[in-house]
Formats: C-alpha cells, structure tokens, sequence
C-alpha cells in the first residue's frame, strides 16, 4: 500500500531536481563563496544565480533584497527584532491572533519585556477586520507582521492592502508568506511590503533554509553579528547547497504557479467535498473563497484529532490536526480558538494539505477511508449517541476538572 | 508523534469494553475541556459482593486517552469496589508500560472517572478535589502546582532551589524560563503586592515570618544586607535585559530603580514583589519595595527649593 501524504503545509519533499542540483555542492563545488581562488568563485556564481532565481519568484527589483537565512522561522525573528532595533523609540507591534509560533511566541516574550503587541482579532472565517488595523496604525508602532497566507485554515489575508497601510502611516510591514509562496502570484515591486519570510522546505526546497526579503531602503538591524556574508545582514558561511536547491526550487515553483491553482486545486475541492458529503457534523474552516489552493481544513465534531491521525497513519495517510507544531501539544489549536470554533470540535479539526505530487487515486482513497475512522471513534464518544447515530447534547455532562 | 508503548498503541487500536453498559448502576462522567478529553466510566456493580461484574467507557479524547479508559475497565474488572478505589493513575500507566509525561493527565482523569462512578453508586457527592497545573518540566514530569506549593511550603526564592527540591530544570534546561515565571508569580502573591487587578486576597499569608526574632542589625549592616540581596537578583534581571539600583533607603521603604526592559513592564510588580520577599527574609523585618519615581513625590515637601 502507497503512503499517502496530505501534510505539505508541515513540509514538503524535496524535489529530485532540486536534490540533484545541490549534490556537485556536497562533494567537488565545496568551496566558501567568499573565496578569492577557482573553488569559492564557482560556488559564489552558483550562490548568486539562486538568488537572482528567488527574486524573480518574489518580482524583487534587485537581488540585492534577497538575504539568505535558515528558514521561516529566523526570518520572521529577524524582521520584527530589526524594526524594535531600527525605531528604538517606537514601543508598539501590530500582529493577528493567528500567526505562527515563529511570531506569536516572540511576541510573547517582546510583551513580556515591556512592548505592546496588539493582536489582530479574526471573525469566524478567519477574517481580519482592517478598520481595526488601521486605527492602530502610528507613530508607536515600529512593525505590522501580517502573515499572508495562514498555515491552518489557508486563509489568506489582504496584506497588499494593509501594507500601503502600514506605508501611509509611516510604519514598516512585514509579512510571513512561508505558506504563500508558490501558491500564490507575488509581485513585490508592486507593493509597499519592506519585509517578506519564506522558507524552502515548504516549497520543495531542503529544511533549514529560508529568505528574508528586505526591500531596498527600509531600515534594517541584523539579528547575528559576524562577518560580511550576506553584506553583513545575515552573517555565517552561506548553507550553499542549500541555496542552490531553493534557487531551482523557486524557478520550478514559478513554472507550477498555475498548476497549483487549477490541478492541486480542483484535487483538493474534490476532497472536501467528498468527505463532507459522507461525514454529518463536519465543517470546513477559513475563508472558504479566499484561501490557499491546496488546503482543507476540517472540523469533526465530537471526535479527538490525535484518534483520527493515528488511525489515518494505520492506513498510511499523513495529514495533520490544528498546525504542525500543535499536534505535539495539548491546547486546541489557537487558529481554531481565534476563530471561535467550539472546543470539541476544534479538538477534531484535520488539516489535509496537498501538493503538485499528489493524484486523484490518493484523494479517493482518502475519501474512502475518513468516513469509517469518524464513525468508530464517534461510536466511543461520549459525546455521540451511536443508537440515533446523532449527538448526544445534554446526555453528557462531565464534570470537568 | 508522540513516543507510546506497544501496549499505549494496542489499547487504542483495539479498546477492550467500549461502549454504553446496559446494565450499567454506576456511571462517572469526568471531563477536561481544555486538554479535550472527556470520558464516561460505566459499572455493573453485584450488590451482594460490591465486586465489579463488568465495566466500560466512553472517551472523547486522543490516543492515550482512549489506551487509558480501555485500560482501566481492564484493571478494574472483578475488583470490589474498595479495592478499585485503591486503583492509583500510576497503576494505569504502569498497566500500559508508561505515558508520555504530558499525557499523565489521561490516566488521572481514569481515575476520577472512577472515584465519580463508585461516588454514583454509593449515592454520595463526588467532588474533583485534584488541581493540575501547566506542565513545566517535561524532563521530569513537574507541573505549576507542585512548584508552586514547593515555593510556598519551603519559602524558595530561586531557580536553583526549585531545582533543588523538584528537579525541575535539572536536566535540558528547557524550562528555566517557565520556572521562573511560576516562581516570581508565587513569590509576588505570597509577599501580598498582587498585581493591581486582583483585590487583597484575605488568605495571603502574613507578611514577614516574624516568628524567630533576630538580633537588630546596625544601619550599616542593614545597608549591606539590602545590597547583597539587589546584587543576587541582578544577573536575572541581566538575563531580561533589565537591571536594578537602590536609589533611597527612607525607614521601611527602600526605593529602586528598575532599568531597561523591566521598567514600565507587566513583570514589574512580580519582580518588586518577589525581590521584596528576598529582602523580607535577608532582613528579618518588612520592608517596603518602590519605585524611585514615588521617591519624587515624597521627597518634594522637603527639598522645595
Ligand atoms: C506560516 C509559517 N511561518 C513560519 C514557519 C516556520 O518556518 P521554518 O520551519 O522554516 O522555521 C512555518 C512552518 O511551520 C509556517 O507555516
Ligand atoms: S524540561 Fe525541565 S529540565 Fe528539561
């Protein structure tokens, strides 16, 4: 039996091409990038074609604005400790309620050691509500960090719009756009975005390598000092094989722009639609007409996420309840909380993420398999009643510690 | 995923006794919205012998939940009702060859479901009388409430006590963090300045434990004692990007400024108050920790110039 993998918002697996290109990097093209002699010039040339590939993905204007990182994660660390650095004077960050951990957990910590953090509310579907953005907008405010694409429910986010915003009001925007590109039609250079994140192993790229976007112009501090690598912006000797896959990966993902949204697409309705109609009390969550074309979240009521992947993984189907990173923890996921969705069932939400790899063979198959999972474990929920086949409403009512 | 046991995956993939009991007489109903696990315990109690003839359940909940409550029907099974009382959460993790540490939980909401049940049986109230709090230390399994009642009991004020006497934070340091959180939280309610929000709590322990008088300390001595006391606690204010001074010593009130990232932060009023509680015990007498910026105030009637 094939493994079936939906979890591309996780991760996803490195292209062939990609692999291929990055091995001469491991073995005879060792050299340091920043070397005067044949071996580093090789590399160097190699380091800055990627870029130049990346920047025509993200319709930078210069390749300049391309700063390599190790991935989603420190980028967004970078831009928000940069701006706090940049404008010592301003106190305040603008954020949602439903970023990553990369940006909700620092500013946690930015809140605890005295900065404001105003978090943006969403409504049911995930929405924003930009007349409340824009009245926080000011001189206190040092950044707006505004995902584009959210890596949960595949809401996407208006982050063009807010951006002139931010602009207007005379403060900076960053966006985690981890989840969007490849996705979605990027054109920096036609936006007021000073900083983006992505992060290569979400589009086929290896882990531990990443972008930050800086535009040209904006006020920057790095977050690690050192030497002159990335012109001193992000020093350390370049992950060069890494770069090299990101390059290819970005120019792959370029060409497949399309194919995610009409193919991955039409695969990722059919699933959906396809559960919906054989499951009772389940609900897709998000902005159903305004999100990522690969993704579908679904709640099901009554029933344990965890329960539902450990029986989907018997089958050899991979897929993911609330983000990657809350699956190993206890709380539903705050995406759900935010969005006001009831506790029991944003404990049962699934995140099924699809890929340009995945077929219609795999879909149904998933379509197939979901219905009885849901059906056993609503069969030992307190919660159902499996004589009526319906919720049990007021017959349960624990005592909860 | 997480890391279960043969026996952890073999319960959740085939639970023994799931499912509504006909002829149930008793029932425990326990839940935790939070961690999402929810669990109904069903008995048919023989009321000759009080032995449990059969048991089953009904568990919303993630795998060890469900491994649990299959488990402990299995435990249970042929038990009176006071030998099923002695079923302790450990026994059912030990029946499952163990549980990841944040997963203890789903074997504790067992056995209340069990308490709950043989409570119904018997007609009387059952009431949770378990308080768990966030787990802390996952090296060693420490949640808040057990370090916060080790603070309160054995009147610690830092990390390395803590660590001391729980072992929390002894092994990858992950939690130091969090520790400290819980620690400057206790010590910041027991020294009575909780934040402004919460109204005088009357439980609050008197302040300063008076109880064994110390010889009166010189003002020098005393000087020293409250420096030695502000040097201690500066390298965790360092750690934050803050730091400390002693600005005024005014009778019992000592005032400080604090600098950098504490000032103005919601960590103040927890740092003032677990800093005063140091100052407390250093000095055996109360003290008073302000802000300089209230030295201003009181000061001006007498340098009015
Ligand atoms: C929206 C978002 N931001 C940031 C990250 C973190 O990226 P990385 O894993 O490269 O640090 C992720 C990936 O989990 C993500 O989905
Ligand atoms: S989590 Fe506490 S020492 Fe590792």
């Amino acid at each position: 039996m094939q493994p079936i993998y939906f979890d591309n918002n996780a991760t996803t697996a490195c292209d062939p091409a990609v692999v291929a290109a990055m091995l001469p990097f491991f073995s005879e093209q060792f050299g340091n990038a920043s070397s005067i002699h044949s071996f580093g010039n090789r590399v160097g040339q190699a380091v800055a074609a990627a870029r130049s590939q990346i920047a025509a993905l993200l319709g930078a204007e210069h390749d300049s604005e391309i700063i390599f990182t190790a991935g989603g994660t420190e980028s967004d660390n970078t831009a928000i400790l940069s701006a706090l650095k940049a404008f010592p004077e301003r106190r305040e960050i603008i954020t949602t309620a439903v970023e990553h951990h990369a940006v909700l957990a620092l500013c946690d910590q930015l809140e605890k050691e005295g900065y404001v953090v105003h978090r943006l509310k969403v409504d049911r579907r995930g929405r924003l509500d930009l007349e409340e953005y824009k009245t926080l907008l000011s001189e206190r405010v040092a950044i707006a960090s505004v995902m584009w694409a959210n890596n949960e429910s595949g809401t996407i986010f208006p982050v063009e719009e807010m951006a002139a915003c931010a602009h207007a009001a005379g403060v900076q925007f960053h966006t985690d756009a981890v989840q969007a590109v490849g996705k979605l039609p990027i054109d920096l250079r036609r936006t007021r975005i000073d900083m983006l994140s992505l992060s290569g192993h979400k589009l086929h790229a290896p882990k531990g390598i990443g972008v930050l976007y800086l535009r040209r112009g904006a006020r920057f501090r790095p977050l690690l000092r050192g030497g002159q690598q990335e012109r001193g912006r992000r020093p350390g000797t370049e992950n060069a094989p890494a770069i090299v896959g990101l390059g290819l990966a970005a120019a792959l993902a370029a060409r497949h722009l399309e194919t995610e949204n009409t193919h991955v697409r039409h695969l990722r309705d059919k699933l959906e639609r396809g559960i919906l109609a054989r499951v009772p009390n389940a609900f897709p969550t998000g902005d159903l007409d305004n999100r990522l074309p690969n993704t579908s979240s679904i709640a099901f009521e009554y029933v344990e996420g965890e329960a539902i992947l450990l029986l989907l993984n018997k089958l050899g189907i991979a897929a993911s309840s609330g983000s990657a990173c809350t699956s190993g923890s206890l709380e539903p996921s705050h995406v759900m909380r935010a969005m006001g969705i009831p506790y029991t069932a944003a404990h049962g939400t699934i995140r099924f993420s699809l890929s340009r790899y995945n077929t219609l063979a795999e879909v149904e198959r998933v379509i197939e398999a979901v219905p009885p999972i849901i059906a056993q474990l609503r069969r030992i929920s307190p919660y159902w009643n499996a004589e009526r086949n319906a919720p049990a409403n007021a017959e349960f009512t624990p005592a909860y510690a | 995923m997480w890391d279960y046991t043969d026996k952890v995956k073999e319960h959740f993939f085939n639970p023994r006794n799931a499912g509504p009991l006909a002829e149930a007489n008793a029932t425990g109903e326990v839940g935790s919205i939070q961690c999402g696990d929810a669990l109904r315990l069903m008995l048919k109690v023989d009321p000759a012998s009080d032995r449990i003839l059969d048991a089953s359940f009904q568990t919303f909940g993630c795998g060890s939940a469900i491994a649990s409550s299959s488990a402990l029907t299995e435990i249970i099974k042929g038990m009176t009702l006071d030998e099923a009382l002695k079923v302790s959460n450990q026994d059912i993790a030990q029946f499952l060859d163990g549980l990841p540490p944040e997963k203890m939980h789903c074997s504790v909401m067992g056995r209340e479901a069990l308490q709950a049940a043989i409570a119904n049986y018997r007609g009387e109230a059952w009431e949770d009388d378990h308080q768990e709090g966030e787990l802390i230390c996952k090296c060693y399994a420490i949640d808040s409430a057990l370090i916060e009642q080790v603070v309160r009991d054995n009147a610690l004020s830092t990390l390395e006590q803590v660590t001391h006497y729980t072992k929390a934070g002894g092994a990858c340091a992950a939690c130091h963090e969090k520790i400290e959180e819980v620690l400057l939280r206790t010590l910041a309610a027991q020294a009575g300045t909780p934040p402004p929000s919460a109204a005088a709590r009357p439980e609050a322990p008197p302040p300063a434990p008076a109880a064994a008088p110390r010889p009166a300390l010189t003002n020098l001595q005393r000087m020293r004692r409250i420096e030695e006391v502000i040097d201690s606690v500066r390298p965790m204010l360092r750690r934050d990007h803050g730091d400390i001074e002693v600005v005024e010593i005014i009778g019992k009130n000592i005032y400080v400024n604090l600098q950098g990232a504490c000032m103005g932060c919601a960590m103040e009023a927890a740092t003032l108050g677990g800093i005063q509680q140091k100052l407390f015990e250093a000095l055996g007498e109360f003290v008073r920790l302000l802000p300089a910026s209230q030295l201003e105030t009181s000061r001006q009637p007498l340098h009015a110039d």
